[in-house]
């Protein structure tokens, strides 16, 4: 049994941690939309939220490392955008081998394209670190998502751990019974190979019916009426307006340093 | 690192590259969806919806931890998709994805927020209607037709999610179209032949052990995915513009092979006056645009649930009927 390795809150007590989520969620969301509307080529503007990046970092006592280290998660997809370096026209700034060149306008959209993202990315891995992920379904709940929705949510989180167990012990288990000589080819076919696999996900995927029909019946024995409740509300403090107040202000902040300077 | 690679082979777009145009038309007509399939999941399953669909999720998450050994190194990797819309229809198995996708990228960032709406398409309803209308096809069929039927689909569905990921990269200006796109469906031309193989032994296991299961989930749905076949041409029809601009569709792929050739070329206009022009800002006519057409779709969506509203709840879906 793994302890939790999903979980990506960093426990701590500061000023960041003790917002309400409702207003951590909203601020998170807003500033993701305000730096996907900023322009391209807007260097103060991605400047001054990569700085607010920072600040909320430190205010909330997280790693900086630990942010950058989960935002490298946009690698796979600059592959997709540097096709635009070579593609897009304008005057060439770099003439490589097989006549590859790089225009200006190309960088220019791709460097932009990358800094977005790679913000907006920290802007979500704090959300993470700084909100238990119960308390972020709760807040979408009170942003009225509807309930069925953060219901499921809420299961689907619960037994994320128990399910990924299980496919722990089948991987152990089929390791377990594939030993082979050293230097000889364990297995059969690739074909072979892959009806194991389809058979572990069959397999899985009847236990995982089972249980939800034994939970449904459990539930319904301890009194489930169609909705999940909780034991812990939320209430909106002086501190949490303040912050709600500050990343609207933040946001037009930036839109104005994007767009008029 | 394995989240690393899993938001690449599972097309979970990032935030920042899609552009707020697009993100907001899909979150628009993924709203349309999810209205629906709430309703029809509650209709059918009542409260059972929750867990069922909760640890549905929980499901195709742990199962993408299922890989085999191709060869070098390289491993063969379970998505998903098209099983979960197989065995569960496709109202559920749209719940189900979407619980997916959301809880990835609230607990993982493996896949934005702002562009989640793109995502659940994506992985969503795209391959649900890819895979679900193919494998239903062999609905009369012999089981071994039908397991074939099963593979086909998850092929195509991923083929199809690759698909949609370059389509939506390209309408935000974020890739150049046919670069990616061979490169894309040429990657995932094999994954999704590992995801058939394991589709087809997995539904071959469940056949074995409970076949109402699978019959249950041929069985519905039926018109409603006339709805989403409707959607799907109504956004081919947004993408048409953009794309009628490129010269014929064979003959793109078939240059992108020829890299450099199209490098120095650069015959691909996206910027016709060498400016800052549409890409960057949100182009008014395009969201205006998509108004339009989401309100067509909400008519239509609205339409017919209602006539199929009138008809007798669906009780037992057999997915949960099974006593």
């Amino acid at each position: 049994m793994r302890l939790n390795p999903f979980d990506q809150y960093q426990p701590n007590h500061s000023s960041i941690h003790q917002l309400d989520p409702r207003v951590k969620v909203l601020a998170a969301v807003l500033f993701i939309i305000s730096t996907a509307l900023l322009p391209d080529g807007a260097w103060l503007a991605y400047a001054l939220s990569w700085a607010l990046v920072i600040i909320i970092t430190l205010l909330a006592h997280i790693e900086p490392w630990l942010v950058v280290k989960r935002s490298f998660l946009v690698l796979p997809f600059l592959l997709a955008a540097v096709t635009l370096l070579f593609t897009l026209p304008g005057s060439v700034l770099w003439q490589g081998p097989f006549g590859l060149r790089i225009s200006d306008y190309g960088l220019l959209r791709f460097t932009s394209i990358l800094l977005r993202s790679w913000i907006s990315v920290q802007m979500a891995v704090l959300l993470t670190a700084t909100t238990r992920f119960p308390d972020i379904l709760h807040a979408l709940r009170h942003l009225k998502v509807p309930a069925v929705l953060v219901s499921i949510l809420a299961f689907m989180y619960r037994y994320l751990f128990v399910l990924t167990d299980e496919v722990g012990r089948m991987l152990r288990a089929r390791a377990a019974r594939s030993a082979c000589l050293p230097g000889k080819k364990g297995g059969r076919s690739l074909l072979w190979r892959a009806k194991i696999a389809g058979h572990m996900v069959g397999q899985l995927f009847l236990r995982s019916i089972e249980r939800s029909e034994r939970v449904y019946e459990a539930m319904l024995a301890r009194g489930y009426r169609g909705e999940l409740l909780t034991m812990n509300p939320h209430f909106m403090l002086t501190k949490d307006w303040i912050g709600l107040v500050m990343s609207l202000l933040v946001v037009f902040a930036m839109q104005a340093a994007g767009r008029l300077i | 690192m394995s989240s690393f690679i899993s938001t690449f082979l599972l097309l979970h777009i990032p935030d920042g590259f899609l552009s707020f145009a697009v993100a907001f038309i899909a979150w628009m007509i993924i709203l349309g969806f999810l209205i629906v399939a709430l309703r029809k999941g509650q209709q059918a399953l009542d409260d059972r919806l929750i867990p069922l669909a909760g640890i549905m999720g929980a499901f195709i998450f742990a199962a993408q931890m299922i890989n085999f050994p191709v060869a070098g190194g390289t491993s063969g990797h379970f998505i998903g998709a098209a099983l979960a819309f197989i065995v569960l229809g496709p109202w559920l198995g749209l719940l189900t994805m979407t619980a997916v996708i959301a809880l990835q990228a609230l607990l993982f960032q493996d896949g934005g927020l702002l562009v989640m709406g793109a995502n659940i398409l994506i992985m969503g309803v795209i391959p649900g209607f890819i895979g679900y209308q193919v494998y239903r096809m062999g609905s009369r069929r012999s089981p071994r037709v039908r397991l074939a039927l099963g593979g086909i689909a998850a092929w195509l569905a991923i083929m199809g999610a690759a698909l949609a990921t370059t389509l939506l990269l390209a309408l935000s200006g974020t890739t150049t179209l046919a670069l990616t796109l061979s490169a894309m469906l040429g990657v995932h031309t094999i994954i999704g032949i590992g995801e058939a193989l394991i589709t087809v032994a997995a539904l071959a296991l469940i056949g074995r052990s409970r076949p109402t299961l699978l019959e249950a989930g041929a069985d519905h749905g039926g018109k409603t995915w006339l709805v989403t076949g409707l959607i799907i041409t109504l956004l081919l029809v947004m993408i048409a513009p953009f794309a009628s601009g490129h010269p014929d569709g064979l003959e793109w792929v078939a240059e992108t092979t020829g890299f450099t050739d199209m490098a120095q070329e650069s015959r691909y206009q996206l910027l016709p006056d060498y400016t800052l022009p549409w890409l960057g800002e949100t182009p008014v006519s395009t969201i205006l645009a998509g108004i339009i057409g989401i309100l067509v779709v909400f008519v239509i969506i609205y339409s017919i649930s209602k006539a199929l509203g009138r008809q007798k709840r669906l009780k037992n879906t057999g997915i949960t009927g099974m006593e």
